[in-house]
């Protein structure tokens, strides 16, 4: 181990559902976890794309939203300890000389393990991408799809195109530095915050920014620096709008992204695995939820959650190798109500 | 009953439609490409397709939200759909959608 890396039992990638569960399997057989999600919060699909939406399927729960499902499994691994890396893709795996994974994050955090368990889901949610003929050239040069300095928009000409929360607070927090901004989007009504679109109007009313209707159909530039935008209104009306840099916000994708180069076996973006211990080809590497595929596959948040009890089984063999497995129930043992921290004085 | 699907390439499909499910599933049963990332929660724009202009006035109103999430989406046109928002009934039997790069690419 190289004195930068941290060093656990199982590193987890994806925090959705599935994977903040598997901490509570894992936990239960004396498992320490590590997790990393690309998002900046924890409950994946759940939290990013259906926070507000009931979810009736969840055993023992008639309706419960996504980001009350999340919380609650947040509050049930509480006595695990779990650590998070967020805001972080993991980026690549390699194999350490004592035999462990040594899993990269982009954000340069090492983490190194005896297992890995993928909970991707979807895979990696990454900003949308307009589907405009050779935006590709301009990216990361003059077309963003996150701010990560806002100085670098300093006295610069910006063109923001999105009608949602994240347009319009980088509108909002840019706007007093930018040398002129515009704001596109395809109608005039805004779904996101109120406060923030009353905000972004009053700008427009005092020509402190610009709003103009219609999508972005063309980018025109050179060498990778965008000059103007052709914003295509409802009536089929061409206008070009002069700038130096584009923001366009509509929201995520997912993608799966680097676990695609892990050296996993796929089958249509998906890590086939058994229905024992819902191992993946390679030895140690688990996959869990959406991600897998095998016979007769749900994905639903329900097969997560078995999927996560039986891999723990099997991860217990390779974390702990000289211990027995010893099945208990939660109901009955005060071995594992010491470890949840509810056992009996 | 029949949904008629055009790809990205032009091609067009006949798909069998089931009533009561949505354009979106039957789209996916019929092993057309449709990404629908959000499995059908109004929530991603990712199985927007067009329709043709003689069913439009055939479908049920856009409500709110659909309006909404369909910000998340590009190359929007006036008959621009979320598939997973349109059920097929009787009455869209024979519908014709075209596929986007939102829902397929």
């Amino acid at each position: 181990m190289t004195t930068d890396a941290i060093s656990t039992d199982v590193v987890i990638i994806g925090a959705g559902p599935v994977g903040l569960f598997a901490v509570f399997e894992l936990g239960l057989n004396d498992m320490k976890c590590h997790l990393i999600d690309i998002l900046d919060k924890v409950g994946g699909q759940c939290a990013e794309l259906y926070p507000e939406k009931p979810i009736y399927d969840i055993p023992g729960l008639p309706i419960v939203t996504g980001q009350e499902l999340t919380n609650a499994l947040m509050k049930q691994i509480e006595p695990f300890n779990p650590v998070f890396h967020l805001n972080q893709m993991a980026e690549s795996l390699t194999k350490t000389d004592e035999g462990k994974w040594r899993v990269t994050t982009d954000a340069g955090t090492i983490i190194e393990c005896t297992a890995l368990v993928i909970a991707a889901g979807g895979g990696s949610f990454v900003p949308k991408k307009p589907p405009i003929k050779g935006i590709e050239e301009y990216e990361a040069k003059s077309v963003f799809y996150s701010v990560r300095r806002m100085e670098t928009f300093r006295d610069r000409h910006i063109v923001i195109s999105g009608g949602g929360d994240s347009a319009l607070d980088w509108t909002l927090n840019l706007q007093p530095l930018a040398s002129k901004l515009t704001l596109i989007h395809r109608r005039d009504e805004f779904r996101a915050a109120p406060d923030s679109v009353n905000k972004m109007r009053e700008l427009v009313a005092a020509g402190k920014i610009d709003l103009k209707i219609g999508q972005i159909s063309n980018l025109n530039g050179a060498g990778g620096q965008i000059e103007s935008v052709t914003v295509k209104t409802d009536s089929g009306e061409m206008h070009d709008i002069a700038c130096d840099a584009l923001l366009p916000f509509y929201g995520l994708t997912m993608k799966l992204g680097p676990v695609a180069n892990f050296g996993i076996n796929l089958h249509q973006n998906l890590i086939p695995v058994d229905t024992e211990k819902f191992e993946s080809d390679i030895p140690t590497i688990f996959a869990i939820g959406d991600i897998n595929s095998y016979p007769g596959k749900l994905k639903l948040i329900l097969s997560g959650f078995h999927e996560a009890a039986l891999m723990a089984q099997q991860a217990f063999h390779y974390v702990h190798p000289d211990r027995k497995l010893r099945f208990q129930y939660t109901t009955s043992s005060s071995d594992l109500q010491n470890k949840l921290g509810v056992a009996a004085e | 009953m029949k949904l008629y699907v055009t790809d990205l390439e032009g091609v067009q499909h006949e798909i069998e439609a089931m009533p009561n499910w949505t354009v979106m599933e039957i789209i996916r049963d019929g092993d057309q490409p449709m990404r629908a990332e959000c499995g059908g929660s109004c929530a991603c724009a990712t199985c927007h397709v067009y329709v043709a202009q003689e069913w439009l006035a055939k479908l049920p109103p856009m409500e709110d939200e659909e309006r909404g999430t369909l910000d998340g989406g590009f190359e929007v046109e006036p008959n621009s759909r979320l598939s997973c928002q349109l059920i097929m009934t009787p009455d869209l039997d024979g519908l014709k959608v075209t596929l986007t790069n939102d829902s397929s690419n």
